[in-house]
């Protein structure tokens, strides 16, 4: 067990992966010398050279795509897309041939391509460096999609998708980068398409991943304090969802909070009200309630606070789903 | 002449060389001298050259029936090779089984020459699959109908072969349309970086559905490769011999270490973009009847005549053995079985996905509902 940060648990998975199938190769833009703009790469290259740790031309969709001749070459490559709104111009590749290719080929050709996104706000960035385009690559067939909020999930799922026959879409809250946390590389952890339930509890399930798992446990405490016990999911894969485990939470408090960074609209949120208002009708004892970014682009850094759900704005949502007094309905309390 | 014989241009009959391309065939079938590329085909006999003959007409013939197919409501839709038979046959022939393809739509006479059961070429267009066939089974991926993409995956295949330190090479065909897209330009910057051993075939067909080609580039297509620092060759693309010769040209050139090579095939597309397009609208018959003249089957008829290797009683066989072929082809599409309603849910996926298990279970359910 060793105390690590995400960012340094995300290398540590990147290095036994290496180590475990010399048919990982990682390759990105800056991810060799410098090490990716993250430094989660950082030594990667200087130990494993530049056959396996390939620095690439600045091209999403040539990343993304010499990925897939290497995929039918029988490698197993890692790309990194260096930041959120940078992974647009790769999404054909993604959706066109990454997902749809062991389709196209009657299961003959497998597509086992992890490609790590760092994701999300919060850090006080500019323009394309602060979104969550997950919900894009959830709605698309042949994928999957997970993203990690503790230093151990991002080794172990990481690893896991990594040799995952199925792309991946790995999702890396960038936030929560340098957060710390104990990391057994050897630890046989939760499957990556299971949710987890974090903290247990009656009242309120709250649903939530990646960036907002570390505000949603801040929620729960703040929310015991006023004696309302919080349940948080996090659901660690979003493509699948796991909704087995979110409707069995469901079932136990009745009412149902999700909480996620991106926009509203056509996001993950309304996937799982739908899901769960379908598989939980008769427990249900209000409608769920999404807490999300606002349907606006990624606002400026003095604005993020503003769009970001924080610990109150999830509060409010929980008092919605309970009945009290919150910012929509007004009732006093 | 011996049939065993190589197929050498007569020195004195030879004619200047062809300035706008590489020609070794003429439309008359002359054949030409050329300094840079007669080595590359030096060994081809009379017999080789009629065996490319052969294929010319085979994949025309199986082109045809396929119209047929599409037009008696067997096919959905055709994408007709007919007038670029010798940049497809020219340069596939030339492979070996540990190359690999990765195509487009049209590429079907490349798919014939991998080895393609034949009716594995309609698989898609008749709608029973998603899949034509096992890319691993002849070196050719099912073809990418995304314009431009399948560059991308030649790149990275060429990348890992180097890897792995075998001199096979990754092919990637692709239309003059194509060039325009963002996809072929960063393949050729990503395989110039990395040296990757990949040839760029682009069949410049003149045509992006009703697009002309100068809508697509300013100069010769060719001239772009350099730019990204790799080399180019403009070559006849109706010209079966020179096609083969600049394709070994650049296979020799892939295997040894010298990375990429772009070859335009300039062409023509006879027939309509695919059975759902109306040419008559946008293509001038003056410059097709030109094209005619230039056909590429009818030039190796007429040097094989003149070197007695194609007799009449060979040309009727040969035209035989393709009918039958196109008979085989048509039975085998007629063959094709209807796929099982609940197989729209096979292969999404390598591994188990709950979403999706749910979503085939409650749908055999439904089905199962009428059967009440």
């Amino acid at each position: 067990m060793t105390e690590l940060t995400l960012a340094k648990a995300l290398g540590s998975g990147l290095r036994r992966a290496l180590s475990d199938d010399d048919k990982v190769v990682l390759l990105g833009e800056d991810i060799g010398a410098l090490g990716g703009v993250f430094r989660v790469t950082d030594g990667l290259q200087r130990d494993f050279g530049t056959e396996r740790v390939m620095d690439t031309p600045l091209a999403e969709a040539g990343i993304i795509g010499m990925a897939v001749g290497l995929a039918f070459r029988g490698y197993r490559p890692v790309c990194e897309i260096q930041f959120d709104g940078f992974i647009y111009p790769g999404f054909d590749q993604i959706v066109a041939q990454v997902a749809k290719l062991h389709y196209r080929t009657a299961g003959n050709v497998r597509m086992p391509l992890t490609i790590r996104v760092p994701y999300g706000g919060g850090i006080g960035a500019v323009e394309h460096h602060s979104e969550s385009p997950e919900a894009y690559f959830a709605h698309t067939a042949g994928l999957r999609v997970v993203t990690c909020s503790t230093p151990q999930d991002a080794h172990s799922m990481l690893r896991e998708a990594i040799a995952c026959d199925d792309p991946v879409l790995f999702f890396e809250p960038k936030r929560r980068y340098w957060t710390k946390g104990d990391v057994n590389e050897d630890a046989v952890g939760l499957p990556m398409g299971k949710a987890r339930v974090v903290v247990e509890g009656t009242d309120v399930t709250l649903v939530t991943y990646g960036p907002l798992v570390a505000t949603a446990l801040d929620a729960a405490v703040a929310a015991a304090d006023d004696g309302i016990s919080l349940e948080v999911v996090d659901l660690r894969s979003l493509a699948p969802v796991d909704f087995d485990t979110v409707s069995a939470s469901v079932q136990k408090t009745g009412r149902l909070v999700i909480t996620h960074e991106a926009s509203e609209s056509g996001g993950l949120g309304a996937e799982i009200a739908a899901t769960l208002t379908d598989r939980c009708f008769y427990y249900l004892e209000a409608a769920p309630v999404r807490i999300t970014g606002f349907d606006v682009p990624y606002p400026p850094a003095k604005l993020e606070d503003h769009f970001l759900p924080d610990l109150d704005r999830i509060l409010d949502g929980v008092d919605r789903a309970l009945g009290r007094a919150n910012s929509l309905t007004g009732w006093s309390a | 002449m011996s049939t065993t014989v190589p197929v050498k241009a007569q020195k004195s009959e030879a004619k200047k060389q062809n300035p706008e391309f590489v020609q070794l065939l003429d439309p008359d079938g002359i054949r030409l001298s050329d300094d840079l590329y007669d080595p590359w085909v030096s060994d081809v006999t009379g017999d080789q050259l009629a065996s490319l003959y052969e294929d010319l007409i085979i994949v025309r013939r199986i082109d045809t029936e396929a119209t047929a197919l599409q037009r008696q409501g067997e096919l959905g839709l055709w994408p007709p090779l007919f007038g670029q038979e010798a940049a497809q046959v020219g340069s596939a022939r030339t492979l070996r089984p540990d190359d690999f393809v990765f195509s487009s739509y049209r590429e079907n006479a490349v798919a014939y020459c991998r080895g393609v059961k034949l009716p594995d070429l309609v698989r898609v267009w008749r709608g029973t699959a998603a899949s034509g066939w096992d890319p691993f089974s002849v070196g050719m991926a099912t073809p990418a109908v995304i314009i431009g993409a399948q560059t991308l995956h030649a790149t990275g295949y060429a990348v890992g072969c180097k890897k792995d330190g075998v001199d096979s090479v990754a092919v990637a065909y692709f239309g003059d349309g194509a060039t325009s897209e963002g996809d072929v330009s960063e393949a050729m910057v990503f395989a110039a970086s990395f040296k990757a051993p990949v040839i760029f075939f682009c069949q410049n067909n003149q045509w992006a559905i009703s697009e002309p080609v100068g809508l697509q580039a300013q100069r010769p297509i060719a001239d772009r490769a350099p730019g990204f620092g790799i080399p180019s060759i403009r070559v006849d693309g109706n010209d079966v011999l020179a096609v083969m010769a600049a394709t070994r040209s650049a296979l020799d050139r892939a295997r040894n270490g010298g990375g990429p090579t772009f070859i335009e095939a300039v062409t023509y597309r006879r027939g309509p973009h695919t059975t759902s397009d109306d040419p008559s609208r946008y293509v001038d018959p003056v410059v097709a009847t030109e094209w005619e003249a230039r056909d590429p089957i009818a030039r190796v008829e007429a040097f094989l005549r003149s070197e007695g290797v194609l007799t009449d009683e060979l040309a009727a066989s040969i035209q035989s053995r393709a009918d039958q072929v196109a008979a085989e082809f048509r039975a085998g599409c007629l063959g094709l079985e209807n796929p099982e309603p609940l197989s729209v849910f096979d292969n999404v996926y390598a591994t188990e996905h709950s979403g999706l298990a749910r979503q085939k279970s409650q749908y055999k359910a439904y089905l199962e509902g009428f059967e009440k």
